[in-house]
């Protein structure tokens, strides 16, 4: 089964050129359905595949699928292992699931067609971003979802503001693609070649520490700009502008992820660069607690959701970046989970409303909605850690890992915990403002639960969250001794788990800030009137601490300024006159030549004359004669 | 002090002298006089340099027929024509005699560099009879002489064609317009300038009729 | 003192120059055609004197050829100076200046 591995990357690819051919002519619903049994579809390939790895008697196998650019040793191959196993199969089957969800929330839009085919096309280029066994076959598809994503979050591009928005997403992106692709220079320099499974097995004796730390530095700011960390994130705010159902796919569960795989993939880099390692913990801590602050200012429910992603996304790289690989990875799953959840209910809230975002315009909406309630407080209980739901387990194992540590991840571990913290309260205040209190909504409008292809979704989803952390709670590693194939394939050592007093006694800290926040929150904002947000701090959280701004006027207003200067001033002036100066110049020119054609015979025979005697003068001189 | 050297002397002179009334007589008639006499002392040349049967044809050919027609359309144009000595073209005059004069001294040096003064090589042999020259010209180059022959009718037939052309009335002489300094090309009307195109018509549908008259 | 080629050519050449310079000083189409005959000659005796010189009868054919051509021509342009001159009734070469750019 193994070897049909290929078809995971197929269908969905096939699914995106058939909708975008005949996406139109097909219409509703039938795209949708399409598109969603290609990803289904893929999902059984992928969990068959994988059963073989699961009870470990399937190693690690590449499949090679067609040759590609030799000379970089960039061929079309699939590297099949846990890791990518787990990434396959988060990404078809949340991937699936959000499909059927769009079916419902897209009802209605004229671009139907076009949006599910981009939607497989992204399950395509991200399946081969994690399937690929190099660099080169990663970047295509690390390029193809920012391509999609660019695609989709300006989805609506008669908005203006959808389509800066995917612009913004695009060249920010790009910055970080520039770090990836120097990355992949040097390492070609180093090996030779692209391919995991040189460059990871001789890195040990061809990397000294320097370059090992240049070449990871370099990945990491590829992965900040795919992740959104610090300071790559300001794209990810506004991503919000595409479809809801796409926010919950690629700024949530998937493409955000691949930062994260790509750090995590590269752990035998890392492990040789200890700098880079504490250099990628630092950036996802910080940006985790950055992030998290700023969610608190928050007044849509899209950008809470959003700068929560990015701050979750931190606790991964902080993971990671301990040499915790599997505890990272298994935040992404987990998060891929309710994050995604998380989405997909505020989209049926925002469907109910009718379009509003703001929070302080709704409220009550528990019994309006229930379902959509009940499996938004599944997933809020998981995101702010509580036990038994997903995310206590995954994020509590970064926390004890980076504890364990020690030395300066202990600083990082602070910064964790208070992110947890704060994490509590931004969660739990959106959930207030949003589902409890009296309602806050216009006259007239009457919110109701959403069409059952969007609901049973989000079941599913809550179902994964409740049971999702089971995989790899301290008592059975299931996930851990899954992965470590993996790794130990190129000899990355994994930290070992602490004891279980130990585990016990940081999970309760935890616990004991995450309720703290939470309660903060329900006292603050479970009462009438919700205090109204307003002044300068609150401003300030608001536009986020005005980075984007910053960012505009020193790095946008420049460049703008620079373009506007060579269109029009260089352009216009200086090419176009230089190329008019051309013309004029031989009109100039052949206005003076023209009084030599008088007409005259007499003056002709003049010129003939001449020049035989030029000749002669010229034969004589060179001694012809 | 030889014959051929007085000879040479003597009709050289003749014939520099022949070439510039051609070029400075006022009256053509002069002109034609004095091509005329240059070309006698060209077939004296011919004789002094071995070729009897091409002075033969000089004296038959242009002196007889090329002269004779060139005096034959100089009166039919009319001699008395007066010329306005005054030069149009501006600094001609002096370009012309800078490049006549230049011209000759580059040829006279550069008939110095191959020739070898002294002696000629083949001196008394009688090179230029007539048996030789038909030999010749009936042997080895019979199709250069067969293809003068063609030419010379297609020239005749191609004045015969010139000739039929008539005109109704004479035309009036067109000033010459001196070139602006413009950016435009825009073509400038002349004072008085009727169609060219018209008169042929206008004659070709006479030529017929005069053909039937004469 | 021997009268060898060289001085025939430069005979030739003194020809050939002052035709050049009746072609372009005088504006009577006639005597413009003249001055060409004129050249034609000088070419002539130089063909000629270089026949002697090598011994070569080829000079004396050439002289054959250039004639006929010569002939050749002078019927035909004069036969178009007097279709000119009806048009114009003017001999004058300034006159037809109708090529101007």
């Amino acid at each position: 089964m193994v070897s049909a591995i290929w078809l995971v990357i197929a269908f969905p690819l096939a699914g995106a050129v058939l909708l975008l051919a005949f996406g139109k002519r097909i219409g509703e619903p039938w795209s949708g359905w399409i598109a969603s049994s290609t990803m289904g579809a893929a999902f059984v390939v992928g969990l068959t595949a994988a059963a073989g790895l699961v009870d470990g008697s399937q190693h690690p196998e590449t499949v090679d699928l067609f040759e590609w650019i030799p000379g970089l040793g960039v061929n079309a191959s699939i590297l099949w292992d846990p890791l990518s196993a787990t990434m396959v199969l988060v990404v078809t089957g949340v991937g699936a699931l959000i499909h059927v969800y769009s079916i419902g929330y897209m009802h209605g839009d004229p671009g139907y067609g076009r949006y599910f085919a981009y939607l497989n096309l992204f399950a395509a280029s991200m399946l081969v971003l994690v399937l690929a066994d190099n660099y080169g076959f990663l970047f295509l598809g690390w390029e193809l979802v920012g391509l999609c994503s660019y695609l989709l979050i300006s989805f609506w591009f008669e908005k203006p503001s959808a389509a800066a928005a995917g612009k913004k997403a695009f060249v920010v992106n790009r910055i970080g693609d520039f770090g990836f692709i120097i990355a992949m220079m040097i390492i070609f320099a180093t090996f030779g070649t692209l391919s995991y499974a040189t460059v990871f097995t001789e890195a040990p004796v061809l990397l000294s520490e320097g370059t090992a730390t240049a070449i990871t530095l370099l990945l990491l700011v590829g992965a900040a700009g795919k992740s959104a960390q610090l300071p790559l994130y300001v794209w990810l705010p506004d991503a919000m502008e595409g479809p809801t159902p796409v926010s919950a796919l690629i700024h949530a569960a998937t493409m955000v992820t691949a930062g994260v795989y790509l750090v995590a993939r590269s752990a035998a880099l890392f492990q040789l660069a200890p700098f880079s390692a504490g250099t990628v913990a630092t950036v996802g801590a910080l940006t985790a607690v950055f992030a998290a602050v700023i969610a608190i200012g928050q007044k849509d429910i899209k950008r809470v959701l959003a700068y929560s992603t990015i701050s979750q996304l931190g606790y991964m790289f902080m993971g990671v970046g301990a040499g915790a690989y599997v505890a990272g990875v298994f935040h992404l799953m987990t998060h891929a989970f309710f994050k995604a959840l998380l989405f997909m209910g505020a989209g049926s809230v925002i469907h109910a409303m009718r379009g509003e975002q703001n929070m302080e315009r709704m409220g009550g909406l528990r019994k309006a909605m229930p379902w959509t309630f009940i499996t938004m407080v599944v997933a809020w209980l998981a995101i702010i850690g509580i036990p038994p739901f997903a995310g206590f387990w995954s994020k509590d194992e970064i926390l004890a890992f980076t504890f364990d540590k020690g030395g300066g991840y202990l600083a990082l571990w602070v910064i964790g915990l208070i992110t947890a913290g704060l994490t509590a309260f931004y969660m739990s205040r959106m959930m207030f403002l949003t589902f409890w209190g009296k309602p806050r909504w216009a006259e007239g409008e009457d919110p109701h639960e959403s069409p059952a292809t969007m609901v049973v979704p989000l079941v599913a989803l809550a179902s994964l969250t409740v049971v999702g952390g089971l995989v790899n709670t301290p008592l059975r590693l299931t996930l851990e001794h899954f992965l470590e194939p993996a790794f130990e394939q190129f000899h990355v050592v994994l930290p070992h788990e602490g004891s279980l007093a130990e585990l016990t006694v940081l999970a309760l800290v935890v616990l004991v800030v995450v309720v703290i926040g939470a309660v903060w929150a329900y006292f603050r904002y479970l009462r009438e009137p919700v205090p109204a947000e307003t002044g300068v701090t609150w401003d300030r959280l608001e536009n986020g601490f005005y980075v984007d701004d910053f960012y505009g006027a020193t790095i946008v207003l420049p460049g703008k300024k620079v373009a506007e200067v060579a269109a029009f001033d260089v352009d216009t002036k200086v090419i176009d006159g230089a190329v008019d100066g051309v013309g004029r110049g031989v009109k100039g020119a052949s206005g003076r030549l023209r009084p030599l054609q008088n007409g005259l015979v007499r003056s002709y025979a003049a010129g003939v004359l001449l020049g035989a005697v030029g000749l002669l003068v010229w034969l004589l001189a060179r001694g012809a004669f | 002090m030889n014959a051929e050297l007085v000879v040479f002397i003597i009709f050289a002179v003749a014939a520099l002298a022949g070439a510039f009334v051609l070029v400075m007589a006022r009256n053509p008639v002069y002109s034609a006089m004095g091509l005329l006499m240059t070309m006698f002392s060209m077939a004296v040349f011919y004789i002094l340099n071995e070729a009897p049967f091409i002075a033969a044809v000089q004296v038959l050919i242009y002196a007889g027929a090329v002269m004779t027609l060139f005096l034959f359309v100089i009166m039919f144009i009319g001699v008395d024509r007066s010329f306005d000595p005054k030069e149009t073209i501006p600094f001609q005059r002096p370009i012309a005699i800078v490049l006549g004069v230049g011209l000759f001294i580059l040829l006279a040096l550069a008939a110095q560099g191959v020739w070898v003064t002294g002696q000629s090589l083949f001196a008394g042999e009688a090179l230029g009879t007539i048996e030789n020259v038909s030999d010749e010209l009936f042997g080895n180059w019979l199709l250069p002489f067969e293809a003068t022959v063609l030419l010379l009718t297609i020239a005749a037939v191609g004045t015969v064609a010139l000739a039929r052309f008539e005109i109704s009335e004479p035309r009036p002489v067109i000033e010459v317009v001196t070139p602006d300094d413009e950016d435009d090309v825009s073509p400038e009307p002349d004072a008085a300038s009727p169609e060219p195109d018209a008169a042929p018509a206008a004659s070709s549908d006479e030529a017929p009729s005069a053909g039937e008259e004469g | 003192m021997e009268v060898t080629a060289g001085w025939y050519m430069l005979l030739a050449a003194g020809l050939f120059a002052i035709g050049a310079v009746g072609l372009l000083v005088r504006r009577n189409a006639l005597i413009m055609f003249m001055s060409i005959e004129l050249m034609l000659n000088s070419v002539n005796l130089t063909f000629v004197a270089a026949g002697r010189e090598l011994g070569l009868l080829e000079g004396q054919l050439a002289v054959l050829f250039v004639m006929v051509v010569a002939a050749a021509e002078v019927t035909v342009g004069l036969a178009i100076i007097v279709a000119v001159f009806r048009y114009r009734s003017s001999a004058d070469v300034d006159d037809l200046a109708e090529l101007k750019g």
